[in-house]
């Protein structure tokens, strides 16, 4: 499969009068065998600077991807991925550029699509499995183990409209498990049913991938990228920053720009928080090595203590809340989680700002961290402000003073305990 | 490179790729199991959880037949050219119904399948052509139902008789299929990107009943006018039925040819302006 020069250009706005104008220009250049007059016009994909009236969600895409791969795509959310994917699946057409592909192509971009809730779930099998592109031969020779894998059983006769979401959610997952396109297009649809289910459909992701198919893979879960994808295209902005291989890709993706060892970012921007009441806000927040050092650091070294400190702006006055500091990894994964609960009283808060130090009584292990931190209401668990993957930091495998290294080649874990070894020998 | 292998392309994605309609039909059979699958979904799922199920099918011509024989029959006085009053309405209505029903529902193909057209694609033709199946289906059982009336009346009056025209009738509802169809998806892709026309479908099919012959028959049409009767496609079609079915209609070769040719016509530019429109409607519905 190769993609050339793929690029989409969407109009921002609503569709009202002003549109019928650039439409019967576009037509009238198009008679006359000129150019579209808006295609050089748009913005490249950047939230925070568009102008004009046209955006590139996509621009420049150039990528090939041969027979047996599987590839992860990552970015954040508004990067583009989505709308890749809806090129590829053939769900709107590019504004330029070519895809050619080889082989059959399923794309999954949800699951159980199409179902309509007063036939009954064998019904929908046939239906859904028609849908994605299977022929009534092969959904019957599939249909026994399609039943048996989401494990539906005897309320297939039964219409899906009185069928929990989750077994919806399995039905449909069990369908699009047994097509057998040579490339497959995958939408985040992992991300629903329970545990188990979950784990199931990966392994079942993992077989195809296995049977030697192709898998174009899109999900915010690191995790299961880095478990199913041998390599990584990493898109931002609209345009292919990294291709390479899958764990690169990720720790590029959650690198943040600004890492950058002389100039350090401690103060959030509002657009950074993930949600927001507006009551609270964290201001800034950084590390240092000293309780009282304000000097904020994103490198530590090994063994050394760290203190992270943030800065609260309270606008409304606040009962009963927590606040919550959490150390993930380069990956995204919560390795420790701290509430201001678990060591003092619930926390009240009177309009104004507030410095909140935590002090860390175990030491990060050599690697790639970043913090996340959050304030919620405490019984009901809304939260107030909630910031993620921020100051990305390091801690290196040397000590401060040089006296102590961290000994081993590969780290494995993430925080070293606060432990002692006692040898008795045996008599 | 292995640059021999270029050309093997399975699917070109681009922004200019036109299919022919040759093109299109052969994508269409590829899908002919999902053509099928909605066909009976349709059908299935319009009359669930109804206690009288499949009966409404019958139910909807025989009152619609019953109003129309007390305003228009008795109350107007229109005339029926010397047909039981029953027996002509109910075939203008099953005809029309089926026509009405082709229209009413392609037409808004695109803005009620949008959920389903945003995640897969398949041709997505087969929607309206599963929807003016399942009509047709409909309007077999409705046919049926004609034709038990047309028994009882032959047996009690005997006014009226079946002439060689009814051969038509297989082409005639070929053509009305293929008219319904062909406006109905003009009119779903006109509406992906301004909805204006969507106001207009419903309340215009109605209207143009009224210029079909349906409640009266193109006989009582002064002379003068009966052109602009004719110019509408559907009028030779029914009044051509109407001639072979029970004897009375207006049979004219020249307006049933162009009849079937505005159907044919419109069917292929629908086809086509839907082609162009199922593309990237996503982005504008």
């Amino acid at each position: 499969m190769k993609i050339e020069n793929v690029a989409k250009q969407y109009r921002l706005g609503m569709v009202g009068t002003g549109t019928i104008s650039h439409d019967l220009k576009r037509w009238w250049y198009s008679i006359r065998g000129l150019e579209d007059p808006y295609i050089k016009l748009g913005s490249d994909n950047k939230h925070e600077e568009i102008s004009g009236d046209y955006v590139w969600a996509l621009k420049d895409i150039n990528l090939e991807i041969k027979k047996g791969e599987v590839i992860g795509i990552i970015g954040k959310n508004g990067a583009g991925k989505s709308t890749l994917l809806k090129l590829l699946s053939q769900v709107t057409s590019p504004t330029s550029g070519t895809i050619k592909i080889k082989g059959r192509i399923a794309s999954l971009l949800e699951v159980g699509t199409g179902f309509h809730p007063e036939l009954t779930g064998r019904e929908n099998v046939f239906l859904n499995g028609a849908i994605l592109g299977m022929t009534k031969k092969e959904i019957d020779s599939k249909f026994n183990e399609i039943v048996s894998f989401s494990g539906i059983g005897k309320y297939i006769d039964t219409p899906v409209k009185r069928y929990s979401s989750g077994m919806m959610v399995r039905l449909g997952f069990a369908v699009a498990a047994h097509l057998e396109p040579e490339i497959l297009v995958v939408d985040e649809v992992l991300a629903v049913g329970d545990a188990d289910f979950q784990k199931k459909c990966l392994g079942k992701m993992k077989d195809v991938s296995n049977e030697g198919r192709t898998v174009i893979f899109v999900s915010h879960n690191m995790t299961s990228i880095r478990n199913l994808c041998s390599k990584g295209v990493l898109i931002k902005n609209g345009k292919i920053d990294f291709i390479g291989d899958v764990d690169k890709t990720i720790s590029n993706y959650l690198k943040d720009d600004n890492l950058n060892e002389k100039d350090i970012k401690t103060s959030i921007d509002s657009s950074l928080s993930t949600y927001s009441t507006g009551d609270a806000k964290f201001k800034n927040a950084y590390i240092s090595n000293d309780f009282k050092s304000q000097t904020p650091l994103n490198i530590l070294h090994y063994q050394e203590p760290f203190f992270i400190h943030t800065n609260l702006l309270i606008a409304k006055k606040l009962s009963n809340v927590c606040v919550s500091y959490k150390i993930v990894n380069e990956y995204g994964e919560v390795i420790t989680n701290s509430y201001s609960y678990n060591r003092k009283e619930l926390l009240s808060f009177d309009v104004g700002s507030y410095t909140i130090t935590f002090k860390s009584p175990l030491f990060l292990l050599p690697g790639k961290y970043a913090l996340s931190f959050s304030i919620f209401h405490f019984y009901t668990g809304e939260s107030i402000d909630l910031i993620e993957y921020f100051n990305p930091f390091r801690v290196l495998k040397e000590s401060l003073n040089g006296d102590k290294e961290y000994p081993w080649e590969t780290v494995k874990g993430y925080v070293e305990m606060d432990e002692d070894w006692i040898i008795n020998k045996n008599k | 490179m292995v640059s021999n292998e270029e050309e093997n392309w399975t699917l070109i994605i681009n922004k200019k790729s036109n299919k022919s309609i040759l093109q299109i039909l052969k994508s269409i059979f590829s899908y002919k199991d999902l053509l099928f699958l909605f066909v009976k979904r349709d059908f299935i799922a319009q009359y669930k959880q109804t206690l009288l199920g499949p009966l409404w099918f019958f139910i909807q011509p025989i009152l619609t037949t019953i109003t129309f024989t007390i305003i228009f029959g008795n109350l107007a006085n229109i005339s029926t050219d010397g047909i039981p009053q029953v027996l002509f309405y109910m075939t203008g209505i099953t005809f029309w119904n089926y026509f009405a029903d082709c229209i009413n529902k392609t037409s808004n193909t695109f803005l009620l399948n949008q959920g389903l057209f945003g995640k897969v694609y398949f041709p997505r033709l087969i929607v309206p052509l599963s929807i003016v199946i399942t009509n047709l289906l409909k309007f077999s059982l409705q046919f049926f139902l004609l034709l038990l009336f047309w028994i009882y009346y032959f047996t009690i009056s005997q006014g009226f008789f079946i002439q060689n025209t009814i051969l038509f009738f297989p082409l005639l509802v070929l053509a009305m299929a293929l008219l319904g169809l062909g406006l109905g998806i003009i009119i779903s892709s006109l509406t992906t990107k301004y909805r204006d026309l969507s106001f207009l479908v419903t309340f215009g099919v109605q209207l143009l009943m009224y210029a079909s012959p349906i409640v009266y028959p193109l006989s009582i049409v002064p002379i003068k006018y009966k052109w602009i009767v004719l110019l509408n496609p559907m009028t030779s079609i029914i009044e051509t039925f109407k001639h072979g079915f029970i004897g009375v209609g207006v049979f004219e070769p020249f307006w049933l040819i162009y009849s079937f040719v505005v159907s044919v016509l419109l069917f292929f530019i629908g086809v086509k302006i839907f082609n162009k429109v199922e593309k990237s409607f996503i982005d504008t519905v």
